[in-house]
């Protein structure tokens, strides 16, 4: 079995399962924010049950539209505030303890190794860069799940990307990696399908590049993005973990639809222009793109590796006069780290504006809109039409350092151009 | 079940942003999310949409975010079904689970054009573009699926469940 089978298999109670099957299995995590969660919260009440399967393993995190952006935001985030109150749920994270939900559920070691995770949130799959199978799901089956601590799945086929070399070419990181398959296979290239990422280059990516992969997955329509976790993988969870994990690999004769290996050679950073993530091109082929905003940051990139490597090519320069540029950092922890380390001393003498954690720009709602015919350069996940704000915008997705570089420069550049 | 409408065609890789826009998520009211339904693929459709009217797409309709929102405001805005060449997965859950009903037939979508007019057996899971006469099949539901139709959906079906 893969990584992806075993884990259902576990939460299903079975020794086995195969692809295409539909089971039943036990969650460790249901997960909901404050655009999902309200009709979540109205649909569990349906349901006429008590309470919550365990007020332990529902987590809400109103981090969308979040420090409030107007009344009706804050009625949203109201209804998740008493839900939580009433449930008495211990993971509810409110504004100053909060952070982007798929930085922080990790970080706060509410999900480890092994775990069965579902979310009101496409970018659940996240945690599968811990070895854990976790998937988005909309309210409807976040209410059931609250309401039973169960799920039912049909078990996916799994494609297995084997990642070959020796190391990755300069400024490219797991935003590069997962773009580039993005580009290779296609929005749906993935679809119902599990994405297990391998090989000698993953076995020494940093847990930071993996969470930015796994995320991506479901650009590429799969149910997950998963990697077999090793030492790097027990080095973040060591001392967060708030529950004892359990470690799966796949088997050698495991199956996959599909095997891709991919030399890394060969990857360069790469842009995704609009309007799909899949409509990839290496940096070198980009051409002149001017543009009027940056943001650095989202469950895709804020992590602290993002902002490090955003700091180290901003220092000593200045955000072109023509160019707004915005870092998000995905939580409070990562916040506090970033000013440590002087990187916001960094950001805000190069005119980089630094934000409290929120997804609000990557999905159009506040704290940095595109106007007509605007162009950004963003290391989040969708450049859809009207992602960013007007429908007539653009969004062109890059890794931290192109971002930075192109923030400089006042067009899309490449790293090397600024350093 | 039958369902009859009018037929409103678009392309491949609809998103949930082009659904209904990320910017009026601060709502959760099915009647205010359907004032918005598709603007961002064509703003003209929430005035021009009637009730039992059928959206036909390509490839990976609903892609993106996991907003049930997306479903609600399609099913608000009156549309009565949604054909597509195929369904992105957290889509074709949240289109199951609140009753919008979806049919995947990649043959009809090809054959069917903007203003026509189609049948759909809901039972049979045929689908007739009654301007040509011609009929074609969309795959079968799993049959755990139709049983969570039978139920009324998934909060029915798990209301019964906790109270047995």
């Amino acid at each position: 079995m893969t990584i992806a089978e075993k884990i259902l298999a576990v939460h299903s109670g079975r020794r086995e399962v195969r692809p295409g099957e539909l089971i039943n299995c036990r969650v460790d995590v249901v997960l909901g924010n404050d655009i999902t969660a309200p009709v979540a919260i109205q649909e569990f009440e349906k349901i006429g049950i008590k309470t919550v399967f365990d007020r332990d393993r529902v987590v809400l995190v109103p981090d969308h539209f979040t420090p409030n952006k107007d009344i009706k935001s804050a009625e949203q985030v109201k209804i998740l505030r008493e839900f939580a109150r009433k449930h008495k749920l211990t993971n509810y994270f409110e504004v100053g303890r909060m952070g982007i939900e798929h930085c922080l559920l990790p970080e706060q070691g509410l999900v480890v190794p092994g775990d069965l995770v579902i979310g009101a949130d496409s970018h659940t799959c996240t945690y599968g860069a811990l070895g854990a199978f976790s998937t988005g799901v909309g309210s409807t089956d976040m209410a059931a799940a609250m309401a039973t601590g169960e799920v039912w799945f049909k078990v996916p086929e799994s494609i297995k990307f084997i990642f070959q070399g020796e190391k990755l070419n300069p400024w490219v990181s797991g935003k590069d990696l997962i773009l580039y398959v993005i580009g290779k296979i296609g929005v749906d290239g993935a679809l119902y399908k599990a994405m297990e990422f391998a090989g000698p280059i993953i076995s020494s990516l940093s847990m930071d590049s993996r969470f930015t992969m796994a995320n991506m997955a479901i650009e590429a329509g799969g149910k997950c993005g998963i990697f077999a976790p090793d030492e790097i993988t027990l080095e973040y969870v060591k001392g967060r973990a708030k529950r004892p994990y359990t470690l799966y690999e796949s088997d050698p004769d495991a199956e996959y639809t599909a095997v891709y290996e991919i030399d890394v050679s060969e990857i360069e950073p790469q842009v995704a222009f609009p309007h799909l993530p899949e409509n990839t091109r290496p940096i070198s082929e980009v051409g002149n793109v001017e543009i009027d905003q940056v943001v650095i940051g989202s469950c895709t990139n804020g992590r602290l590796e993002d902002l490090r490597i955003a700091a180290e090519v901003l220092k000593g320069y200045k955000v072109h006069e023509r160019v707004r540029a915005i870092v998000f950092p995905g939580t409070q922890e990562i916040y506090k780290q970033a000013m440590k380390e002087g990187l916001f001393e960094i950001f805000i003498d190069a005119n980089v504006a630094v934000s409290t954690p929120t997804c609000g720009p990557c999905l159009g709602g506040h704290m940095g809109i595109l106007a007509k015919g605007e162009r950004a350069v963003a290391t989040t996940n969708r450049n859809f039409v009207g992602r960013m704000g007007h429908p007539e915008s653009e969004v062109y997705l890059s890794n931290p350092a192109v971002a930075a570089a192109s923030a400089v420069m006042g067009r899309i550049a490449a790293p090397w151009e600024v350093k | 079940m039958k369902i009859r409408g009018r037929v409103w065609k678009f392309g491949a890789d609809i998103d949930t942003d082009a659904i209904i826009p990320a910017r009026y998520l601060n709502s959760s009211d099915p009647l205010e999310l359907a004032k918005h339904c598709m603007e961002d693929a064509d703003p003209e459709f929430p005035a021009k949409v009637r009730k039992g009217d059928i959206i036909v797409a390509g490839k990976n309709f609903g892609c993106g975010s996991s907003r049930e929102h997306a479903p609600i405001a399609i099913k608000a805005a009156g549309v009565s079904a949604v054909v597509a060449k195929s369904f992105a997965r957290i889509f074709y859950r949240n289109a199951f689970n609140i009753g919008l009903p979806i049919f995947e037939s990649p043959d009809a979508v090809d054959a069917i054009d903007e203003g026509d007019e189609v049948l759909i057996d809901t039972k049979k899971g045929t689908i007739t573009n009654l301007k040509t006469g011609k009929q074609y099949p969309s795959t079968a539901f799993p049959p755990f699926m139709s049983e969570l139709i039978k139920a009324g959906g998934l909060i029915n079906y798990v209301k019964r469940r906790v109270q047995n």
